[in-house]
């Protein structure tokens, strides 16, 4: 395959997967040309609003390229053959939305276990349960780190824009190669269904990372062996190995195993699975600072609803609020240091999101007292009033004592529906 | 409390005003009607001879209730007036399993499309045909996934065109019937809307009917599988029913396949005995257990 | 609310973690199960099946968990208190139908004894890594009450208080045994039937016409009916108004969806519930859960010997997590150690709730054995010497060996 490369260097797209040109397209549909640029060769995906249409899109694309959609019967099936697919030598995703993300549960641990690469795009609606299939939420930020059961770790990014969901699958393919665990790309519905400018460039341009292919003696050969970086090297089914792949905690020959005689009983492979993310953390990690320099407050936030916030930091501003913002592109692994680091200068964090609190559960534990941490949740169908995230600002700008728990704001909708609030 | 009052005058759309002025109203939620269904859907029609069924079968409707999961058809759970559920995706006969074997007593209908029984919902289908659980399953095949836009189902007929096969469907489909008889069932009909009156009387029999019975009901689909495929609207759908269904009861369900706008066979395929589940269970408990 | 005998065994019994389980579902009144075999939760199976002639339960097995979880939920809607038991891949395919019953509002329990690993992991090592995915793992805002046994007694008592918050919130509870604690055998003492309380279901007494089936009481819950008592009822999974019908709006979201998480938030105070000893003098506190308190307990108490003042907190609730009572108790010690059986699941919301104010330290043990006491001590004397607190997690990773 074109992207076979032992040394881990880079290698180009190939040019027939990219469509170069600049479009007026919705999220979704950039989602498929991301996909097909990234080199991805096979997706098993099942249909659930609001993310059909990227399923759609790339099956439209995908047979010039000779790559394949298979509508299989349903999610679990989905990621099963995603899982396959990339065993036998591809890079491989699926698409799906809440309910089906649910259902992808125990594959994401297989996943992990296996150390196979494949993405999977999560555009997210109102939940929990069928919820509102057409309307947005961000209520599986959460979900996408703990979801599956054990210890393992995942990469989480969060697009904010139809070309950034275009980048970020090229992004997130390259991830998942490099360190061979599951890697989510957390949309959410508004921006899988928002229409603006994509810029896909030519070919030339974009940069993919090949997948580690071990080319040694086939005798010596150790599936789970790892390199200095933690992470083992990868071959196919179906080169003259003789591969075992199990889901079971197994030793460097993939064989299971329940006693090794003198050997370290806790040190299952569940260890290398997450120090091969955790140690690897600051070079995953990626953040987009605004403003942070004399910043008193800083906005996160991530998808979405940093576009809102923008809004609301906007006006903050204009009434002389020192207000930075911190963009999560990457929210799993999680920015411990860098929050750390800004809670130790700043008042206080304010974090938007629209669901009734996750990532700002990890915010208030980094910032280990030192600075407040305000919520300003939503339920989801809809995106934030910017007044509302203006009006956090403004609190957690004048609130002169250090509370030690997460201020939970009540917005405009809450007051609506329950008239003086809920509490 | 008053946030609950100004909560209700400010969520809760109004209501539809009610008058029973059609024998079928009390089987209905009138309340929801008019319903979301395209013009040119022969859901409505299903629905309609579901609930003349209901009232001709005479059973307890108190002690009936209906199960449905995603798509244009779970729907049909929210417009019928008896105790119902919409579940999820795929799992509503696993759902109607539990409370049969919990109450014995009670009727449980699965009324559900053909992507959410045959497709995700496949295996719960024949574990349940196996077992012969006491249920009704009406699984309305219009061909496609209409409710998320028009993919393709495991009963999208070959080389028919769908969102998700915008080359042709690759995949033979399912036929619906064989796996049903094959898997145990023990009465199997298929009809398609156009046949309201035989539906109908296909339904109260198999309403009657303890074990688990499976109807399947062939429907338009105006908005996707026929728009997409360029064969007219519902009402050019059902003028191809009307010439190229033929009626075979007791045919063998092996040649119940359908093509892409082929002669489709209608009929009662399937009716025999069988234990029930709750049949096997107790006799297990007060044979073997109880000594 | 009594329950009748022959479902209460009143006496001393000697009893593994997964036998008191059913016994102390039976005890609640509990008489269905749908399950899918998986180990190492099997003995569970063979005990309600032993018992089921007795009782009069019923049990069904079905093809997947899945269906277990779909079928339990339907079951529940009959009036018959419903249950399912798995393990650590079970609950994970569970994960969409635990959102249904939190939206359903559907009152049942399910059982997750924990087992090594992700994925298949080792069917037959304890492990204690599902405690995060047992409040996260469904997609969508909800909350959760998951409770942690460490004893055969408790796999009994908390059943029952798991069975009792499930009527009274009109939740899902979970219950996070392990491989450890369901296959230990231990004393279980059952009390006579008029002295086990139950929780009755919150039924509605109104005209039968006049039934909303989520218009909530004032404590957020409510009431419900059974199906087949001509209530003629819809109930659906997309965000839906009081009566039930899908309304696709953002003020319907958050009518529907806001009171999901208050109703078992407001009274998170007498849910959190825990067992503390020797707190008040304590300079380190372990803060435990479920079969690492077996652990926990040892050294404290070894550790109070050596003359060391070590205090410790066991979790009896896992979720709602105990957020004020860390809070107090970082703001009087220097540390705060959690030993658990996974790589760092609980130890999180401690650094959370910890505030800077205390050390956090945290003893990792990987999946597949319980820690060794020795491990704790040395690691409390260690902690000893820290004379400033740390921001961050101090970890220690386990070294027993074997063999």
């Amino acid at each position: 395959m074109a992207f076979r490369n032992s040394e881990g260097l880079k290698m180009k797209a190939n040019p027939r997967d990219v469509r170069t040109g600049t479009y007026y397209m919705d999220g979704d549909i950039a989602a498929g040309y991301g996909a097909l640029a990234a080199g991805c060769r096979f997706i098993g995906g099942y249909p659930i609003t609001p993310s059909t249409e990227a399923a759609e899109s790339f099956a439209r694309i995908a047979p010039q390229s000779g790559a394949v959609f298979v509508q299989m019967e349903d999610e679990l099936a989905s990621v099963a053959s995603i899982m396959g697919a990339s065993w036998s030598g591809v890079k491989t995703m699926t698409i799906t939305s809440g309910p089906g993300y649910s259902l992808m549960m125990e594959a994401i641990g297989l996943g992990a276990m296996m150390e196979a690469p494949f993405v999977i795009l999560n555009i997210q609606r109102g939940g929990p349960s069928t919820g509102v299939p057409t309307k947005t939420g961000q209520a599986d930020m959460m979900q996408s780190r703990w979801g599956s059961h054990g210890d393992y770790e995942v990469i989480a990014i969060s697009p904010d824009s139809p070309q950034e969901l275009f980048d970020f699958m090229i992004k997130a393919f390259n991830l998942a190669e490099k360190y061979r665990c599951p890697v989510m790309v957390m949309s959410d519905e508004c921006v899988g269904h928002m229409s603006e400018k994509v810029v896909v460039p030519p070919a030339e341009e974009i940069e993919l990372e090949p997948r580690r292919i071990y080319t040694g003696p086939k005798e010596e050969y150790l599936p789970f062996k790892p390199d200095q970086d933690l992470v083992p090297k990868m071959v196919k089914a179906g080169d003259g190995y003789n591969l075992y792949v199990s889901g079971a905690s197994h030793d460097e020959r993939g064989y299971p195993i329940i006693y090794q005689k003198g050997k370290n009983q806790s040190d299952s492979t569940a260890r290398r699975l997450v120090d091969k993310i955790r140690l690897n953390a600051d070079k995953i990690i990626e953040l987009h600072e605004e403003k942070l320099d004399d910043a008193e407050v800083v906005v996160v936030s991530y998808g979405i609803t940093s576009r809102v916030a923008v809004r609301g930091i906007e006006l903050a501003r204009k009434k002389g609020i020192k207000v930075g913002k911190l963009r999560l592109v990457t929210v799993w692994p999680f920015p411990d240091q860098r929050i750390s680091e800004l809670a130790a200068k700043v008042k206080a964090f304010v974090v938007p999101e629209i669901n009734y609190g996750q990532v700002v559960y990890d915010v208030e534990r980094c910032s280990h007292g030192e600075a407040n941490v305000v919520l300003v949740p939503h339920g989801g169908a809809g995106v934030h009033d910017p007044e509302d995230i203006l009006e956090a600002i403004e609190y957690a700008a004048t609130e002169k004592k250090k509370i030690r728990k997460v201020i939970i704001r009540k917005t405009r909708l809450e007051k609506k529906v329950f008239g003086g609030g809920l509490k | 409390m008053e946030s609950k009052e100004m909560a209700e005058k400010n969520v809760l759309p109004k209501d539809v005003p009610t008058m029973d002025v059609h024998p079928m109203d009390d089987v209905l939620r009138m309340d929801r009607i008019p319903h979301i269904w395209c013009p040119g859907c022969g859901i409505g029609t299903a629905v309609t001879a579901f609930a003349e069924g209901l009232k001709k079968a005479e059973i307890d409707l108190q002690k009936t209730c209906i199960v449905s999961g995603i798509g244009c058809t779970g729907r049909v759970a929210g417009y019928v007036k008896l105790d119902s559920f919409h579940t999820t995706h795929g799992r509503g006969i696993a759902f109607a399993t539990g409370i049969q074997v919990a109450n014995p007593d009670l009727k449980v209908i699965v009324f559900s499309g053909d992507g959410d029984i045959m497709s995700i919902g496949g295996n719960h289908f024949i574990h349940a045909a196996r077992r012969n659980v006491n249920m009704l399953v009406i699984c309305v095949n219009n061909f496609i996934y209409a409710m998320t836009g028009g993919q393709v189902a495991p009963t999208t007929p070959h080389a028919a065109y769908a969102t998700t096969s915008p080359f042709g469907a690759v995949e033979p489909p399912f036929n619906i019937p064989y796996i049903a008889d094959s898997s145990g069932a023990v009465y199997v009909a298929r009809w398609t809307v156009l046949q309201v009156r035989r539906l109908t009387d296909s339904i109260a029999e198999a309403l009657k009917k303890p074990g688990f019975s499976v109807i399947e009901v062939i429907s338009p689909c105006a908005m996707y599988y026929s728009r997409i495929n360029r064969l007219g609207d519902g009402l050019d759908m059902m003028k191809f029913y009307h010439d190229n269904t033929e009626i075979r009861h007791g045919e063998d369900t092996k040649n119940l396949d359908i093509g892409f706008q082929t002669k489709i066979i209608v009929g009662k395929f399937v009716d025999r005995e069988r234990p029930t589940y709750m049949d096997s269970y107790n006799k297990w408990l007060s044979g073997t257990v109880k000594d | 609310m009594k329950t009748n005998t022959p479902a209460i065994l009143t006496g001393t019994h000697t009893l593994s973690g997964n036998e008191a389980c059913i016994e102390g579902a039976f005890a609640a009144g509990c008489r269905f199960l749908a399950a899918y075999p998986i180990m190492p939760a099997l003995e569970t199976i063979d005990r309600y099946l032993q018992r089921s002639s007795e009782v009069d339960a019923t049990f069904i097995q079905m093809e997947d968990e899945i269906s277990a979880l779909a079928a339990v939920i339907g079951a529940s809607w009959t009036g018959k208190k419903s249950m399912t038991i798995t393990s650590g891949p079970g609950l994970s395919n569970m994960m969409e139908h635990l959102g249904l019953s939190v939206m359903l509002e559907t009152p049942c329990v399910i059982i997750d004894v924990q087992r090594a690993g992700p994925s298949i992991g080792i069917p037959n090592r304890p492990g204690q890594g599902d405690v995060m995915q047992a409040r996260w793992g469904s997609h969508g805002d909800y909350e959760l009450i998951v409770l942690s046994p460490s004893s055969p007694q408790e796999m009994f008592d908390f059943t029952i208080k798991a069975f009792n918050f499930s009527e009274k919130y009109r939740s899902p509870v979970l219950i996070m045994a392990d491989e450890y604690v369901a296959h230990q055998k231990g004393e279980v003492k059952i009390q006579p039937a008029n002295k086990i309380k139950i929780e009755p279901r919150k039924y509605f007494k109104g005209e039968k016409d006049k039934y909303l089936p989520f218009k909530r009481d004032k404590n957020f819950v409510p009431r419900m009916v059974d199906i087949g008592e001509n209530y003629k009822f819809h109930v659906t999974g997309l965000t839906h108004d009081d009566r039930g019908y899908p309304v696709m709006t953002e003020k319907c979201q958050e009518y529907n969806v806001h009171p999901l998480l208050w109703k078992i938030l407001n009274d998170r105070d007498e849910i959190a519930e825990f067992k503390e000893s020797n707190t008040d003098d304590a300079e380190i506190v372990i803060i435990s859960y479920g079969a690492s308190s077996n652990t926990a307990q040892k050294a404290m108490k070894q550790a109070r010997e050596l003359g060391i003042k070590v205090g410790s907190l066991k979790l009896d609730t896992v979720w709602p997590f105990p957020d004020k009572k860390i809070t107090e108790l970082a703001e009087k010690v220097k540390t705060l150690i959690v030993p658990e059986i996974n790589y760092g699941q609980i130890v999180l919301e401690v650094e959370r709730c910890s505030y800077g104010q205390a050390n956090v330290v945290f003893v990792s043990h990987g999946e597949t054995e319980i820690d060794n006491p020795d491990n704790l001590i040395s690691i409390i004397k260690q902690s000893q010497k820290e004379k400033q607190v740390k921001k961050g997690i101090i970890e220690y990773r386990n070294e027993t060996r074997r063999g």
